[in-house]
């Protein structure tokens, strides 16, 4: 976006403007972020920077937030609870994802639209209303309040990231390479762990990662369907911020935003690794 | 070659090529949607058969039929003139007897209670005192409470014992039966939802249209820098994207709160007084903040997508052609993008009139979406019924702009990061 040689004094300003406000729009978009992470050291119980802190007082800052955090028996049976469901709703998302993206993606299957409009659904219809339904229809079969219920509702939100991102996986994956592979003399499961998994398994693991997240990251349903026994992170967060108010919070919502960032960065190695494979660009 | 043109084509083992074609398209048919059942299987169960069991719940209506099943019967024929004679009284304190024993008048009385107020305590007052009435019970009863002596309530049950009714869905928007059956506006203190309805949809409106505002300078720089620095600025849009909700509506609290760090900030520039620091959480300033935030990544990805794709010789054309920048602007490149305005447009909408968790956190009582109701009557008022039928109409509306989303653009064509 360079300014081409013929830009007049006008445009020069305008693209200046320009940039001055996107550089604003970015401050929006990623301040807020920035500002919790000092603000989760803070040694007072306030949600705002003490004078100590402006002044840079190494006894303004502390790390008592996140003590609290790691010795309160609350927040460790949370996040235990949270990867609980999280990594059994993943788990069943990710395989009932695949298995069915591998069909969606034929050439030959039937209704393809409105099946693809039915699996995307959980993640347009609102939470509160799958929360809803769900907890209506969990207490009539005994599932409300059981981990099992828990992790089938986190299971139909995840669903439709796995198949999204497989099936786009599917759609670049050239089918030629199998008869090449063939007709250099492997069998079909050489083919298939050596050339089809290799190049599919990027895409299948940020299906993963996306449906982990969700369920990670869902509120709504578990307020609606678990009982005190599945007490989410997400619960805790929420209870806390709607009771007492205390910083311990902003230490949880500092790690949150370290591990999305670490999720992010293992995104974009995925998929650059998945390019790669595909000869889509270079090195 | 020797083949004539009468004789079709056959494979090897002299099946017509038609035939086998037609067959082996049949199998990877049958195939592919094999593969998918599990799942068609699995989400039926998970999610479409309690969402179906929710919109039934809205119209289901056994309350007054199965609870008041003698009385019910004792009113057919009932002209609705004069009050019942004695033996639907008869039926009536047969009815409640049997109810008291079961302890199941709880749930006729609620259900009695939303279509007419007080009618939970005339029941329990009047199986307070079923052992000592005695007949004829016609005046016993009117005795007990002269409810049973207003012509009104015996039109309500005999309108109730239908085993459907729309009243829940009347409540929604405000509206009851009268007591001859006709619509009528429920008492002013009970409005409420048809506002919270469109408080959600024009706050979504003013939400969608900020991320509009907000999103499309920065999908046109990212679209338009070269790879490697726009991929290091996408990563700015993709952090709050993939950071928790929750997290991301608790540091609006902390920046906007008036203890907060905005505040603090304008106070020590002397901008504003201590006393007077603004009020800007726990109203709709706070959820249409928070909520724009939030939402902006969503506008942003389907613009970048769509501009990716805008060659950007075109707007060197138009240059060329001698349209002064804003012109070539307006009319070359705007209308390359509206796909993607219309893309991200409706998906904002349609996630920002669903939100629940910020307008519950930030919104305060001003700032509330009508989410917020369906979840009151959840778990506070009990009314499942009308939280049913408040979802139902929400879901309704989700549902037609989710098919000219798929209708215009398609879900499959939905890009995650």
């Amino acid at each position: 976006m360079a300014l081409p040689s013929y830009a007049t004094r006008g445009e020069r300003i305008w693209h200046y403007v320009f940039l001055g406000i996107c550089a604003l729009v970015f401050l929006f978009l990623v301040g807020p972020l920035l500002v919790i992470i000092p603000l989760s050291f803070n040694a007072e119980p306030y949600f705002t920077f003490s004078e100590a802190m402006l002044r840079l007082d190494p006894a303004g800052y502390s790390l008592r937030w996140y003590e609290d955090f790691f010795t309160s028996s609350e927040w460790l049976g949370a996040i235990k609870n949270s990867f609980i469901v999280g990594i059994a709703s993943t788990l069943l998302a990710t395989v009932l994802g695949t298995v069915a993206a591998l069909g969606l993606s034929s050439r030959h299957m039937p209704a393809r639209g409105a099946i693809m409009a039915l699996l995307i659904s959980p993640m347009i219809v609102p939470l509160i209303i799958s929360a809803a339904a769900m907890f209506f229809f969990f207490s009539k079969v005994n599932l409300a309040q059981t981990y099992l219920g828990v992790i089938l509702a986190h299971t139909a939100l995840g669903i439709p990231f796995v198949v999204i991102t497989v099936t786009a996986t599917l759609s670049s994956f050239d089918t030629t390479l199998i008869r090449a592979a063939h007709s250099l003399g492997a069998n079909p499961t050489r083919t298939f762990f050596k050339v089809v998994l290799p190049l599919v398994t990027p895409g299948v693991v940020s299906g993963a990662l996306f449906a982990f997240i969700t369920s990670f990251d869902e509120v709504v349903v578990v307020l609606f369907i678990a009982g005190p026994e599945q007490r989410t992170m997400p619960i805790q967060m929420w209870s806390g911020i709607r009771e007492q108010i205390s910083p311990t919070i902003l230490a949880v919502a500092t790690l949150l935003v370290l591990l999305s960032m670490l999720l992010l960065t293992t995104l974009e190695l995925l998929r650059r690794r998945g390019e790669r494979l595909r000869g889509l660009s270079p090195g | 070659m020797s083949q004539s043109p009468a004789t079709p084509l056959t494979t090897a083992d002299g099946v017509p090529l038609k035939v086998s074609l037609r067959r082996a398209v049949r199998r990877s048919k049958l195939k592919a949607l094999l593969l998918a059942s599990p799942l068609l299987a699995f989400l039926l169960i998970a999610f479409v058969m309690p969402i179906v069991d929710m919109l039934w719940r809205s119209v289901d209506n056994p309350e007054v039929s199965t609870h008041l099943s003698r009385t019910v019967q004792a009113l057919q024929g009932w002209d609705g003139e004069s009050l019942p004679e004695e033996p639907v009284f008869a039926a009536l304190v047969a009815d409640l007897r049997e109810g008291k024993e079961a302890r199941n008048l709880g749930l006729l009385s609620s259900r009695l209670n939303y279509e007419k107020s007080g009618m939970r305590s005339t029941i329990s007052r009047t199986a307070r005192r079923l052992r000592t009435v005695e007949p004829p019970y016609r005046e016993a009863l009117i005795a007990v409470n002269d409810t049973w002596g207003e012509l009104d309530t015996w039109k309500l049950i005999q309108r109730e014992a239908v085993p459907y009714t729309l009243s829940y869905y009347l409540a929604a928007v405000d509206r009851q039966f009268g007591p001859d059956g006709e619509i009528v506006k429920v008492p002013e203190y009970l409005e409420i939802h048809v506002e919270l309805f469109w408080r959600t949809f024009w706050m979504s409106a003013v939400i969608t249209a900020l991320t509009l505002l907000l999103g499309y300078p920065i999908a046109y720089l990212l679209a338009t820098l070269p790879l490697r620095h726009s991929n290091l600025l996408m990563i700015l849009v993709l952090l709050p994207f993939w950071t928790s909700l929750l997290v991301r509506t608790t540091t609006w609290i902390a920046i906007l709160q008036s203890q907060g760090v905005l505040n603090d900030m304008m106070v020590a520039i002397g901008l504003i007084a201590d006393e007077a620091r603004w009020q800007m959480i726990h109203n709709k300033i706070g959820t249409i903040v928070a909520m724009t935030h939030i939402l902006l990544p969503f506008m942003i990805l389907p613009l970048y997508s769509v501009m990716k794709t805008i060659p950007p010789s075109y707007m060197r054309a138009a240059r060329s052609l001698g349209g002064k920048p804003l012109l070539s602007f307006r009319r070359v490149y705007f209308p390359l993008t509206i796909p993607g305005i219309a893309a991200g447009g409706i998906l904002v909408f349609i996630l920002a009139i669903g939100y629940y968790i910020t307008p519950a956190l930030v919104g305060g009582q001003s700032g509330r979406f009508i989410t917020n109701y369906i979840a009151y009557h959840m778990q506070t008022s009990l009314n499942w019924g009308l939280a049913a039928a408040i979802a139902s109409i929400l879901l309704a509306v989700v549902v037609v702009f989710y098919l000219v989303f798929n209708r215009l653009i398609g879900v499959d064509k939905v890009k995650l990061g």
